[in-house]
């Protein structure tokens, strides 16, 4: 008998921080605070967590935020790599550990002083010597050391193949600010976004503007996976995770994978799409609603030609026809995304997922049985199907 | 009572209070201001300027920008006149702090919120509120106190149209360091260097003597770029280099402009060339204007050195293709 990690674990509860840029605090402590308000939403007591997992990217150690939280004994502990690519990659792990009976509660964290502390913005350091760096001296000396300058590369090559236009970009970040504009905890909160500001946005790095990237954000964010036996006495009974895979495709690199025969596709992002629907049963139509990674507006569009939602090319179709939006084939990024409501890796995605399929998004679409939460582009990447227990 | 009491308690009667009587502007919401600004700013939007747009706009007509909330009620030249006594509250609590060492004063924050799109005609009032002094903090500037300020802008009939939020820092000046030397003249910033490894070592003495260099496998031939130690197709540990003509097309590019990086001028376009050879490879375009660079732009290697430490392999359009992109 295959086992695989089809409905083997659920999220019983959610926290997080305020999002802000300048939060004033320690990461330690934001992780404290988002790992006992999702403690709290689940009805469990610190004592009750013996697995935690976050992001190799993160500075604060599980073991520090396990003894400040008065977390007891932990029998499973992992990070996984690769920046955003691993947003859902800490769910599979955290599903793995309790499908494997390595660990019945396990506390996932990530928490970043994004905007005061670190900015990923500002580009690769060359006086951070790490194993990769070696990978990195293909592009710093002549410049190409910024997300948005990786992102655009393979977004120029994209525009160019598929004709689809930075209106189109501009489409999805209009959409996801939508959905901003009625969230308080959003950044952009009631502050809608027209095609005339996004196009007179400066630009960043052509042919990216302004309002095409993410924000930088304080904060953090936390979620509990369980069995969904465990879960189903909690407070708030659980979140089924249906599916959730992780992947990195041929001849990857970290963002600069330009030396594969084509720029326009994501071989990782189709790798996972083809695992969560092999594993949930379930196929790109079964989908009601889904948290699509957007640190970037182009990576939207590629990963709904990725997850089979529309043809390769087609996407451009897919945001002009309001797919996006609520109402629309897909409701996405009902949070705000990452573009409008904060950036914190994902994680705050993964909240979201939990909270539509709950039916308590602020932005709450209809039809809710299945929904997609996927993870980074242009990394070794991840992604999950929820659904209801 | 220590001096420095004595100065919390002065400080604390500044909390909270108005600095004085709203500010009116001068000057009516106008075209020709709004004109100047967008211009100077290089903000091309039509529904700041041009009638006919900004009618057919969801604005249903001229609507200023809105980043020039502060321009409205701006003291202008008196502003940067000084000098003379303190006109309000503010000036007053700066000339107190100045009075205890913290003679200098930085801005460090400002956001705005608006509530609608200013119009021509609109008659802009401001009031302001300290909100808030921070005991001493030490920042990498000096030792100072933060001053937070609310204020609040309101239309002819006392109606909210945004509110601003402005946080300075008046402090002591740290110790200015010894008079630096000549040589002690901070460096020119530099590209950053390429880390050199046992895997691409071999590649940059190539680009030293001159040559583009792409690594080949010497079982199955073949080629690979960036280099790595073994053949993905074949395994083979065993290789050689061949050089490249260095003759290529322009795959892909971007143009970056922000955040510009000490080192680089910007902006600064940056391509995936794919060389004649069939490996593509990183690199600067030079010898055009950076937004003239296109996809499929035929491009000619050219090396140079680019400080007097490094050598880079950068592209140039071959004679004529900046023109025909155009
Ligand atoms: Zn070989």
């Amino acid at each position: 008998m295959t086992r695989t990690l089809r409905d083997a674990a659920a999220i019983a509860g959610i926290g997080q921080t305020e999002f802000s840029k300048s939060s004033g605090r320690s990461e330690l402590q934001l992780a404290c605070e988002a790992v006992k308000s999702a403690l709290d939403d689940a009805g469990l007591s610190p004592r009750d967590v013996d697995g935690m997992t976050t992001f190799t990217l993160d500075t604060t150690d599980e073991i520090e935020v396990a003894r400040a939280v008065g977390i007891g004994d932990l029998r499973f502990f992992s990070r996984t790599p690769h920046g955003g690519g691993a947003a859902i990659g800490v769910m599979h792990q955290a599903a793995m550990a309790v499908a494997t009976g390595s660990a019945e509660v396990v506390v996932v964290y990530r928490a970043l002083n994004g905007r005061s502390g670190q900015r990923y913005s500002q580009g690769v350091a060359s006086d951070v010597v790490t194993s990769d760096l070696i990978h990195w001296s293909w592009y710093l000396p002549y410049g190409l050391l910024t997300p948005a300058s990786w992102v655009a590369m393979f977004t120029q090559r994209y525009l160019h193949e598929t004709g689809t236009t930075s209106e189109d970009l501009a489409r999805v970040a209009i959409s996801t600010r939508r959905h901003a504009v009625n969230n308080p905890n959003a950044f952009f909160h009631g502050r809608p976004l027209t095609m005339d500001e996004h196009q007179s946005s400066r630009m960043i790095v052509a042919p990216l503007h302004l309002y095409d990237c993410c924000q930088e954000t304080d904060g953090g964010c936390a979620c509990i996976v369980t069995t969904p036996e465990r879960a189903r006495d909690l407070r708030r009974g659980g979140v089924l995770i249906r599916a959730v895979a992780q992947a990195a495709g041929a001849e990857q690199e970290v963002m600069t994978s330009f030396y594969r025969p084509s720029l326009t596709r994501v071989p990782e992002m189709e790798v996972v799409a083809k695992q969560v629907y092999a594993m949930s049963g379930l196929g790109p139509r079964d989908l009601d609603a889904a948290v699509i990674y957007d640190a970037f507006t182009p990576i939207v569009l590629w990963q709904l030609e990725a997850f089979g939602l529309c043809k390769w090319g087609e996407a451009k179709d897919f945001v002009r026809d309001g797919g996006l939006d609520l109402g629309g084939r897909l409701p996405a990024n009902t949070h705000g995304g990452q573009l409008s409501e904060a950036y914190i890796h994902g994680m705050n995605g993964v909240n979201e997922g939990v909270r539509l399929v709950r039916g308590t998004s602020l932005n709450q679409p209809a039809r809710n049985d299945h929904v997609l939460v996927t993870a980074g582009v242009g990394v070794p990447t991840s992604a999950m199907i929820l659904g209801k227990m | 009572m220590s001096n420095s009491e004595e100065l919390e308690r002065a400080l604390a009667r500044y909390v909270g209070a108005e600095i004085g009587p709203p500010a009116v502007g001068p000057d009516l919401v106008n075209a020709p201001m709004v004109r100047h600004w967008c211009e100077i700013l290089g903000d091309a939007n039509p529904v700041y300027t041009d009638p006919d747009v900004a009618a057919r706009s969801v604005h249903g007509g001229l609507v200023a920008p809105p980043t020039m909330l502060q321009v409205w009620t701006m003291a202008g030249v008196a502003l940067a006149g000084g000098g003379g006594p303190a006109a309000d509250l503010q000036q007053e609590l700066h000339a107190l702090l100045s009075e205890h060492g913290y003679t200098s004063v930085v801005a460090t924050n400002c956001e705005q919120v608006y509530d609608r799109y200013l119009r021509p005609d609109d008659r802009v009032t401001a009031t302001t509120v300290i909100e808030a002094i921070s005991p001493e903090k030490t920042t990498g500037l000096g030792t100072g106190r933060f001053i937070d300020t609310r204020t609040t802008y309101r239309d002819a009939k006392g109606e909210r149209v945004a509110w601003m939020t402005f946080r300075v820092l008046k402090f002591k000046p740290a110790q200015p360091a010894q008079a630096a030397s000549p040589a002690a003249a901070p460096a020119k910033p530099r590209r950053l260097r390429p880390l050199r490894s046992h895997d691409n070592d071999w590649w940059w003495q190539g680009v030293a003597r001159g040559d583009l260099l792409i690594q080949r496998c010497a079982e199955c031939g073949t080629l690979r770029h960036p280099p790595r130690p073994m053949c993905g197709a074949c395994q083979s540990l065993r290789w050689d280099s061949v050089a490249a003509s260095g003759r290529g097309v322009v795959y892909s590019h971007v143009v970056m402009h922000h955040p510009p990086i000490p080192g680089y001028g910007f902006p600064l376009a940056v391509a995936l060339v794919e060389l004649e050879e069939g490996t593509r490879i990183v690199s600067n375009v030079v010898g055009c204007a950076p937004d003239a660079v296109r996809i499929g732009m035929p491009v000619q290697l050219e090396m140079q050195d680019v400080d007097e430490e490094l050598r880079l392999p950068l592209f140039r359009p071959v004679s004529g293709a900046a023109e025909e992109a155009r």
